[in-house]
């Protein structure tokens, strides 16, 4: 006769499993439009049911030079900003991670600041800084904003990848005649480098997609964000602009599976933003 | 046999014995090349507009009068600009308590209800759409919503057309589409937001152990209330934090009013023409502060709360 049952395995209720499957769905069904939408035939409206299937836009999208000119920016910002954010995160982690001096709460703080104040915000402060100093738009100003939010993704990876280290292993290698370079290469490298991959990758792809600092630090210049923006406002090429966004999903697809990957591997999951 | 291993010999060698020497040196050469950046391009810039919203643009001449002045900011309390400071603010509060709600069922299963597996499968399935592309994913609404898309056919379909024109009619909240009106905009920024939410909750609810609720069923309390008294306190800083990024997000964001919305503006439209196309510098800077010093409130809140700790 039990008083009262001890209920080690719960079964979850019906009503909050159902709600987590609706947002399970929500969140991921609507990405799917664009993969039917690169194949319409209608060229002037959304219809649904499409009209008709084609192949055709892909063809006519890869014709396209503003394209590839907007594509090959990108991924040149991405690249240079990502390998500044690996530098910068990097000896930041290291700083806060090895040793507690005063301020240590505030540089996690001030890293962490571009991505958790509004984007306009950067945006329209690098923007006006520029201004006051009379520096002109070019590659180099979208890659400092980048660099600057990107560098936080970095950092918190391979923080915890540093929280998780023992130290001593560098003692160690010290203490069997190692210099602080052959330390670096032969000890620390290793076992930093994935989480520094995976970092990296995230700090890529969050690169390749931002938008609204851009806006701002870009001028004239178009990344293949600012080229989907301006059809988003003025549509032109919409049939254009649907295989493009179908494009972009499957490239940004490659280093966040790869992160995940790598992270999962290592028993790390920091995919959080 | 000599040894002279502990004697330096290369110039590397006695570079690291110096810097194992000198702790706060080896500190200074990793912290300074980050805290350069940071300040010297971050931080200066933020200063660089704080102090530009102090100055004011001369009405007849068009050029900004670099002298100290409020009248900048006096400017943000005339009607128009009140109002889109308003609708900015009420759709950030709106959106934020809608993630909320469709974020908590699911953190709370992932956290305590799914297998190692499914839990797995959960984080991909919010860890994929919060990182794929935000644009495509705000391209993927307008295709959605589009008067001619899926969602009015799926509606025609169930016969419900008539329900969404009341709905669409509603003056503040209407448009002549889905794709073009405040209700349209809310639903976009749910949608893009929505894994800012979850994870944070996740975090925080993941720290729950199972003994503090067994603990407050032995001592008699049901379900329902061991989720009010014990859950939901111990969600709380998750669910501030989650807040942080949804609010924040939605106060500086123009891609999604611009492609969902009619002509009312929010903050981050009226900037972006304050900075551009009418060149009017200091208040395009006097009304980014409005978010900045929202979210330095609410950032203050946050470490006071400890929520920040949970991202």
């Amino acid at each position: 006769m039990p008083s009262k049952t001890v209920n080690r395995e719960e079964r979850a209720p019906l009503v909050i499993v159902g709600m987590a499957l609706a947002a399970v769905l929500f969140l991921n069904l609507p990405v799917f439009i664009i993969f039917v939408y690169a194949f319409t035939t209608d060229s002037q409206t959304f219809t649904f049911p499409l009209p008709g299937l084609t192949t055709q836009w892909f063809g006519i999208a890869a014709g396209r030079n503003d394209l590839w000119e907007a594509l090959g920016l990108s991924i040149r910002v991405a690249l240079l900003a990502t390998v500044l954010a690996m530098l910068l995160g990097t000896l930041a982690a290291a700083a806060v991670s090895r040793s507690k001096f005063f301020g240590r709460e505030a540089v996690s703080f001030l890293l962490v600041l571009p991505l958790a104040l509004p984007g306009i915000v950067t945006g329209i402060a690098l923007r006006q800084t520029m201004g006051v100093l009379d520096i002109p738009f070019s590659f180099f100003t979208i890659v400092v904003g980048h660099a600057t939010f990107c560098m936080v993704i970095v950092y918190n990876n391979v923080l915890a990848r540093f929280r998780r280290m023992s130290w001593s292993i560098m003692e160690a290698s010290a203490d069997l005649g190692a210099n602080s370079w052959q330390t670096f290469r032969y000890v620390l490298l290793p076992s930093m480098s994935t989480a520094l991959l995976a970092g990296g990758m995230l700090a890529f792809a969050l690169s390749f997609d931002e938008v609204i600092v851009t806006t701002f630090t870009a001028g004239q210049d178009s990344t293949l964000p600012i080229w989907i923006f301006s059809q988003l406002t003025r549509p032109r090429d919409r049939p254009v602009t649907n295989v493009v966004a179908l494009f972009v999903v499957l490239i940004m697809a490659i280093p966040i599976l790869l992160s995940y990957r790598i992270s999962q591997r290592d028993g790390e999951t920091q995919l959080n933003r | 046999m000599k040894t002279t291993a502990a004697l330096p010999r290369s110039p590397i060698q006695r570079f690291s014995n110096f810097l194992y020497a000198h702790p706060a040196l080896g500190l200074a050469l990793l912290l300074g090349p980050p805290l350069v950046w940071m300040i010297g391009i971050y931080l200066s810039s933020l200063f660089t507009m704080l102090v530009q919203s102090f100055f004011r643009l001369d009405d007849f001449t068009g050029q900004i009068v670099r002298e100290f002045t409020l009248s900048t900011y006096a400017q943000l309390f005339t009607a128009s600009n009140l109002d889109i400071v308003q609708r900015t603010a009420g759709m950030a509060t709106a959106v934020t308590l809608a993630t909320l709600l469709i974020a908590f069922p699911l953190a709370y299963y992932m956290a305590r209800y799914a297998s190692t597996r499914a839990k797995g499968f959960l984080y991909l399935a919010v860890t994929l759409p919060l990182w794929s592309s935000y644009l495509v994913k705000v391209y993927a609404w307008k295709l959605i919503l589009a008067k001619e898309g899926i969602l009015s056919w799926v509606i025609g379909q169930l016969h419900l057309t008539a329900g969404m024109d009341w709905l669409l009619g509603i003056p503040t909240i209407g448009g002549p589409s889905l794709s073009i009106s405040p209700i349209g905009i809310f639903l976009v920024f749910v949608y893009v937001w929505l894994p800012y939410m979850i994870l944070p909750i996740q975090a925080a609810l993941e720290r729950v152990p199972k003994s503090l609720l067994e603990a407050s069923g032995d001592l008699g309390a049901k379900p329902a209330k061991t989720f009010r008294h014990v859950i939901l306190p111990l969600a709380f800083p998750g669910m501030v934090a989650g807040s942080l990024f949804t609010f924040s997000l939605t106060l500086g964001d123009f891609i999604v009013p611009s492609v969902m919305g009619n002509s009312s503006f929010y903050i981050g439209q009226a900037v972006l023409s304050h900075q551009g196309t009418s060149g009017n510098i200091p208040l395009a800077a006097a009304m980014t502060s409005v978010p900045l010093l929202i979210m330095a409130i609410y950032l203050i809140l946050a470490r006071r709360l400890g929520a920040l700790d949970a991202l």
